[in-house]
């Protein structure tokens, strides 16, 4: 029995992730797969990504991993990471593609022009360790208002339905870090690289009972 | 708001922790991964390995302290170093590595930052060059560690980079390098402006406020140090919280 599926679809490495998450969760059985049937089995799904986004769902196509995903999406805990975050939304400026449209809104990038209140440019991609402002979710738990978490990306989730929204953070005008519904929550920061506030969310993940 | 980084960077060589003046005249600083270890519990934003032999037998080592140092700690980390073609990428991105840094091999095959960067994205594609000032306000790079001149200029050089695909230019000062006198603000200034990526600063960094000087004077993302840390001077969260008084927003 598997207890959480890593979905690998070839875009990065994914070691990281599966060391984080066997670094808070050491007894439970961990694999990194492509093969929809293991997905199908898990108890619980990480949904990472890196790189751009139309490769991402390209290669998610190729390996006949939509319908897993789909499905591992509406039914069992799901953690999107990045990139896992963004295909989950209806369309993508990065390539002007459709996302899986799991949820609603679409992603945007970063205004080329950004300057911090002292006037200095921002540059993109947004890179480093950013504060964290959120919610109630139980996946917080633990974990200060402001944590810092590490993150890389030039674009990000623009969307209307406000239920979703579990976090915000700032560059330099608020955007959307965090989402959730039901037995899906997607971060855009990696929490596979940021360090205690990570792995806090992380064993959060794992302890997760949605339903 | 986006913290400023500090990264401190590990130059690796048979498996040990060297650091030399000017890109010579090596000094032994220790065990990689322990160092490594220390660098996270002081908060470290995120840690730089730089393969400095890169020959055939060093290359297994290394691969193994990557390893070990992914296991238990959880920063981005970037190794650089003898990285020259897209398959070098994908094996330091399978020790552990998040970013792998690309030097001498950028200069002689463009495309390997566009193929790199193509393949597995801009995130974990670091540009890393190394700048020698040859006139006032002029800087050129240099490959091969410093040794081999190149006429190309740096500005121009770390444009043509972030164009190919480059997410972040590592720049270091050669004439700074070890000197402890400070990060060459000039050429920082110069490069940072040129750029939408992110660019970390190094070589020089001798003091406090020499970090500080780095972001604010300089313009730098982030700044990278090994002396000052390596040899106990300072810990990174002294660092850190000196650049916080100075107004500076880090990661506390």
């Amino acid at each position: 029995m598997v207890d959480i599926a890593i979905i690998d679809y070839g875009m990065g490495n994914l070691r990281s992730v599966q060391q984080a998450l066997h670094t808070v969760a050491p007894a439970a059985s961990i694999v990194v797969t492509d093969d929809p049937q293991e997905v199908a089995q898990a108890t619980r799904v990480v949904f990472p990504g890196q790189g751009a986004m139309p490769d991402c769902i390209r290669e998610l196509e190729a390996r006949g991993l939509r319908a897993a995903v789909l499905h591992a999406a509406q039914s069992k805990p799901f953690l999107g990471i990045c990139i896992g975050l963004q295909m989950l939304f209806e369309h993508s400026a990065e390539g002007d593609i459709p996302g899986l449209a799991i949820l609603q809104g679409k992603v945007m990038r970063f205004a080329s022009n950004l300057c911090d209140a002292q006037n200095n440019k921002l540059k993109v991609p947004h890179m480093g360790w950013n504060q964290v402002q959120h919610g109630n979710h139980p996946l917080w738990e633990g974990i200060d208002q402001n944590a810092r978490f590490y993150f890389v990306h030039s674009y990000y989730v623009c969307t209307e339905d406000t239920q979703l929204v579990q976090a915000t953070s700032c560059y330099p005008q608020p955007f959307v870090c965090a989402v959730a519904r039901d037995n899906l929550f997607a971060v855009q920061f990696h929490p596979e690289k940021s360090q205690d506030a990570g792995l806090m969310l992380l064993k959060n993940f794992v302890n997760w009972v949605p339903f | 708001m986006l913290a400023k980084r500090i990264i401190p960077c590990l130059d690796v060589t048979a498996g040990r922790v060297v650091k030399g003046v000017n890109f010579v005249e090596l000094r032994d600083a220790g065990d990689p991964i322990e160092i490594a270890r220390r660098y996270d519990e002081q908060g470290a934003d995120e840690l730089t390995f730089l393969d400095i032999t890169a020959s055939s037998d060093d290359r297994g080592i290394l691969f193994r302290i990557i390893e070990q140092v992914a296991n238990q700690v959880f920063i981005p980390l970037t190794v650089g170093g003898g990285v020259r073609q897209v398959e070098d990428v994908r094996n330091l991105l399978n020790a552990g590595a998040d970013k792998v840094s690309i030097n001498t091999s950028a200069v002689l095959n463009p495309q390997l930052v566009a193929d790199a960067a193509g393949r597995y994205g801009s995130q974990c594609i670091v540009v890393a060059i190394d700048a020698k000032q040859v006139q006032p306000g002029h800087w050129e790079v240099f490959t091969h560690g410093g040794r081999q001149a190149t006429g190309l200029n740096v500005v121009e050089w770390a444009k043509k980079m972030q164009a190919l695909g480059a997410g972040e230019i590592l720049l270091t000062s050669m004439d700074r390098d070890g000197s402890k006198i400070g990060y060459d603000l000039q050429l920082t200034r110069a490069v940072t402006d040129a750029l939408e990526i992110p660019l970390i600063a190094s070589g020089g960094a001798g003091t406090l406020q020499h970090m500080v000087d780095g972001v604010k004077l300089g313009g730098a993302d982030a700044v990278l140090a090994a002396s000052i840390f390596h040899y106990g001077e300072y810990t990174i969260q002294q660092a850190k919280q000196y650049m916080a008084q100075q107004g500076i927003e880090m990661r506390l």
